[in-house]
């Protein structure tokens, strides 16, 4: 239903114009702040795909941490008294270049691949994804491994995090 | 309704702006939101392929939490190595940590 | 021992000598002189025992003695040497071996041997006396040890080992060799002394004069041997067809056959060698060297090598004589023979050196030699020159003796006199005995005394064989040659021995020992006996009685004999004549000439005896004429015109180029393209590091942005590859 279309196109619209502001923002805040727009959008996004649960956690993981966390260590690492200069480096318009180049390069194998304008099928009969992902993620013939690796993959980049972190004294 | 080209512009476009954010800020942590664009772009894009081709498996999903779980240790890391950084040379603008030479 | 080996053997015992002194012996002097005189005694034993066996031979001509060995490969054939005993050979060995022989026994006393060494005596200067004091505590000055004793016999043996090569060879090569070794020790005895410029001088104009003369007797050799390919006596010069030919072969030069030119080149090596005019300046020189190389080289054997040079190879001169007409070779021969002898006893009469008239005299009577050989008297000239030999060797040792009996003096008194002028000396009958009367025996000998002197039978036979052949300038100028040979003896035996002594030194003069005294006893006995042997048959009175041997002998050792001259009265009473007048004239002016008087000679010529004693003036003739320009053209042409302008000049100009190439080369290539490809090298090297070091910034932004570029770049490159080239 058009509908759909039209709620796609403006979340889409908000999203990459949200991250477009991410990256040119003078204001490294400004660029915090847009980006938790962007990841808001991505996760209507996701529940537009009908993966709810994906939805919340994208919004409980990347905005209510990973986001919060970048905010304060944007505050951890400002110099006040400094001018916070150029915010693009040098080399940005080869940087243009390839994200034009990159993007051109997907939508050009996007296209050779001929299932391209799959249409959305409908949803099987005894669709409950939280269950079904619940029961993948600890099952031994679906993903727990990669789970359990995650879960120490967690918890080393914790260790890890304080460690360099750490102030010497 | 919605082909999955759509969604795979979308994923397409919002990578390619992360990543010239990654290659052109000059701060760091701006280089780190750009990453995190990429990863959601990535994220979007295996949700759209497991929603239109394989809706009654759950890989898809299952491989997005990884993502997730990836991404989020990675910035953990990430961000404090920035503030390590900072501690030393009290920048954390990129172009200004070239130690990575000879 | 077979005569053969023996002849062979003569010459050696010198050469040995001369190399055992010069290695071994140089420093003990007893030794040495044993050495040599052994070595000419042994030499001495050869040649007696030879020609002994020689005279013993029935036709010795025609079945010499003789030994051949070949030598040179030349091609298909050899060239032979060795050695031949004929009858000329015979009598030459004779007078060689004597000679030799007394000179060399003569040498240790004349040297001074067992004399103390001289107070400052330097090798290469005569000895100057040494410092003796007797029991009394009186300091006496007695003659010095030559310091150079051993090297004068070794160049002594060397000189007879020379000679005899000549004698004995039978062949114009090794002759030559026995000639040019005898003209090496001339060199080396006349500079003797080395240290004294004199002796310097004189022995290389020696050298050079008879090297002149020796240059065209090797052409006279090469052009015989050319012509006959050979070059041995018996082959050539003893061959009548060979003869025959040479004399038929023209040469187109100046009209002469080959013979005849063969024969003036020869003459020519005689010209030098024997001092004849004009390379007669020599040898009056030459008496810078000590007394026994006088006696021994320049009277008694090496010039008398050219004689018997001459005498040697006269069939080849002679050749093509007929009628008695004289050839080519022989009208130059008695030209230049008479001319000398005449010329030097002119020159002699002025003279005042002992030694100097004696040189001038050996001048003369080889003039006499070569006169008598060029009016075709073979036997006369052979015989003068065996007399000769024995006599002016008799009258050099005597005046040898003479100069070591005033040099006594003058060391006793310290006076400051020439012991060799005449006019210094006198009365030394008194004080020399045993030299005077031998002297006076040689001179007597010299001036043709008759009957008891050999002179006399051989210039008379000269002067009858001028006479009868009817060579009336010969003879005239022989005979008036003659008369001036007695006035100037006389004259050198008066102011010597007679009369009163003219200096303190002359008074104080003293005999000389044994080893001096002896050969000139030995030599005087030839001096009287030797003219026996050759007394011509129809001489009155004593004519027959002793057949004339020397005749027969030698006569036959050509191939046709010389007849005998038919005897007359005129030529034997100008003999008498001009000898006994000659010798009387002398002794009437000269018998009592006191002390500063000036020669009277000098008030009677006036200014030709000015022209007398400086020699007709042609040493300073050649002088100007030869030396001068050679030197001038070695100094200034070839020295420093073409040495060092031209070929220095040439050599710094290409040093000069060379210095600019290597510049040019330095500077244009080796700077800019060597150096400079190098440098090159090295900076863009430098450059691309440079400009390629940004890539390495330690960025990490612009190194993903490479990565990322880079990957984009295969990919279009693989995706090119992969799709279209198929």
């Amino acid at each position: 239903m058009p509908i759909f279309e039209l709620i796609f196109i403006l979340v889409a619209a908000l999203t990459l114009g949200a991250a477009f502001l991410v990256v040119t923002s003078k204001n490294l805040i400004h660029s915090a702040l847009w980006l938790v727009v962007a990841l808001f959008g991505v996760a209507i996004v996701f529940a537009l795909l009908n993966a709810g649960f994906l939805a919340v956690v994208q919004v409980v993981i990347y905005i209510g941490a990973i986001a919060i966390l970048m905010i304060f260590t944007i505050m951890l690492t400002r110099f006040i008294t400094q001018s916070t200069g150029p915010r693009f480096n040098t080399n940005w318009i080869w940087a243009l270049i390839i994200s034009f180049l990159m993007f051109g390069g997907l939508i050009w194998i996007f296209n050779s691949w001929p299932g391209i304008n799959t249409q959305l099928p409908p949803l099987p009969a005894d669709f409950d994804p939280i269950r079904q992902l619940g029961i993948a993620l600890v099952s031994p013939n679906a993903y727990v491994l990669p789970f359990e690796l995650a879960s120490v993959l967690l918890v080393a980049a914790l260790i890890g995090a304080i460690i360099v972190a750490w102030e010497r004294t | 309704m919605i082909p999955i080209s759509w969604y795979l512009l979308f994923s397409a476009a919002l990578f390619s702006i992360g990543l010239y954010g990654v290659l052109a800020r000059k701060n760091a942590i701006a280089i780190l939101m750009g990453i995190e664009l990429m990863l959601n772009a990535v994220n979007v894009n295996l949700i759209a392929f497991w929603r239109y081709l394989s809706p009654e498996k759950i890989d898809g999903q299952a491989f997005a939490v990884i993502v997730f779980a990836t991404a989020a240790a990675e910035v953990a890391v990430g961000l404090a190595i920035f503030i390590s950084i900072y501690r030393r040379r009290h920048t954390v603008a990129a172009d200004e940590i070239d130690l990575l030479k000879w | 021992m077979s005569t053969e080996l023996l002849i062979w053997l003569i010459p050696l015992p010198p050469l040995l000598s001369f190399f055992l002194i010069i290695l071994l012996t140089n420093r003990n002097k007893g030794i040495s002189h044993t050495l040599a005189v052994g070595a000419a005694a042994l030499s001495w034993i050869g040649s007696m025992v030879v020609i002994y066996r020689a005279f013993q031979m029935e036709h010795l001509r025609a079945t010499p003695f003789a030994s051949s060995i070949p030598w040179l490969p030349t091609g298909i054939t050899w060239l032979r040497i060795g050695v031949l005993v004929d009858p000329l050979t015979a009598v030459t060995l004779f007078f060689v071996a004597w000679t030799i022989f007394m000179i060399f026994i003569y040498s240790v006393g004349y040297h001074n041997f067992g004399q103390p060494k001289g107070d400052h005596d330097k090798a290469g200067l005569p000895p100057h006396g040494a410092t003796i004091s007797d029991a009394h505590g009186h300091s006496h000055i007695i003659p010095s040890i030559e310091p150079m004793y051993s090297r004068f016999f070794a160049f002594l043996g060397l000189f007879a080992f020379g000679m005899y090569t000549l004698v004995v060879s039978d062949n114009l090569l090794t002759l030559f060799i026995g000639w040019e070794i005898m003209g090496l020790c001339s060199y080396l005895l006349i500079g003797f002394w080395y240290a004294k410029p004199s002796a310097r001088a004189a022995m290389i104009k020696a050298f050079i004069t008879t090297r002149v003369g020796d240059v065209f007797m090797l052409l006279g050799i090469a052009y015989l041997y050319a012509s006959t390919g050979s070059l041995n006596y018996r082959e050539t010069i003893y061959n009548p067809e060979v003869l025959h030919q040479l004399v038929q072969t023209p040469t187109g030069f100046l009209g002469l056959s080959a013979a005849a030119l063969i024969g003036i080149l020869l003459f020519i090596g005689t010209v030098g060698k024997s001092a004849q005019f004009p390379l007669h300046v020599w040898l009056p020189d030459a008496m810078e060297g000590p007394t026994p190389v006088s006696a021994m080289i320049h009277a008694a054997t090496m010039v008398s090598a050219g004689i018997y040079l001459v005498i040697r190879i006269y069939p080849l001169l002679a050749a093509g004589m007929e009628h008695g007409q004289l050839t080519p070779p022989m009208i130059m021969m008695a030209i230049i023979g008479g001319f000398s002898a005449l010329f030097a006893a002119t020159i002699a009469l002025a003279q005042n050196d002992i030694k100097r008239v004696l040189a001038y005299s050996t001048i003369s009577q080889l003039g006499y030699m070569i006169a008598a050989l060029g009016i075709g008297a073979y036997v006369a000239a052979t015989f003068h020159l065996i007399t000769h030999a024995f006599f002016k060797a008799l009258l050099f040792l005597g005046s040898g003796s003479v100069i070591h009996g005033m040099e006594h003096g003058v060391l006793h008194t310290g006076e400051h006199v020439d012991p060799q002028d005449m006019f210094n000396m006198g009365g030394l009958r008194k004080k020399m005995p045993i030299t005077f009367w031998t002297f006076l025996i040689g001179g007597l000998a010299l001036s043709g005394f008759p009957i008891i002197t050999a002179g006399f039978w051989s210039k008379d036979e000269i002067l009858a064989d001028a006479f009868a052949h009817q060579q009336w300038v010969t003879f005239f100028s022989l005979a008036f040659g003659a008369l001036i040979t007695a006035f100037y003896t006389m004259r050198q035996i008066s102011l010597t021995f007679l009369g009163e002594p003219r200096s303190k030194s002359a008074a104080h003069a003293k005999e000389t020992p044994w080893t001096m005294t002896v050969p000139l006893i030995i030599l005087a006995v030839f001096a009287i006996g030797a003219g026996w042997a050759g007394i011509p048959r129809d001489f009155p009175l004593i004519g027959g009685v002793i057949p004339n041997w020397f005749h027969e002998y030698v006569g036959h050792s050509l191939i046709e004999a010389p007849e005998t001259i038919q005897f007359n009265f005129i030529p034997l009473l100008t003999s008498l004549i001009v000898s006994i007048g000659g010798l009387g004239l002398g002794w009437i002016v000269y018998k009592q000439i006191g002390a500063g008087v000036p020669d009277p000679m000098q008030q009677l010529l006036g200014p030709v005896y000015k022209v007398l004693k400086n020699k007709y003036y042609v040493d300073e003739f050649y002088n100007k004429v030869f030396v001068q320009p050679a030197q001038w053209f070695a100094e200034t042409f070839t020295y420093l015109w073409i040495d060092r302008k031209v070929i220095d000049g040439f050599l710094h100009w290409i040093a000069y180029v060379a210095g600019i190439i290597g510049n040019a080369f330095r500077n244009y290539i080796d700077k800019p393209i060597v150096n400079g490809f190098g440098d090159w090298v090295a900076e863009t090297t430098k450059k691309l590091g440079s400009a390629l070091r940004p890539i390495q910034s330690g960025r990490i932004q612009q190194y993903m942005i490479l990565a990322l570029v880079s990957i984009a770049a295969f990919t279009a490159l693989f995706y090119y590859l992969l799709v279209y080239v198929r």
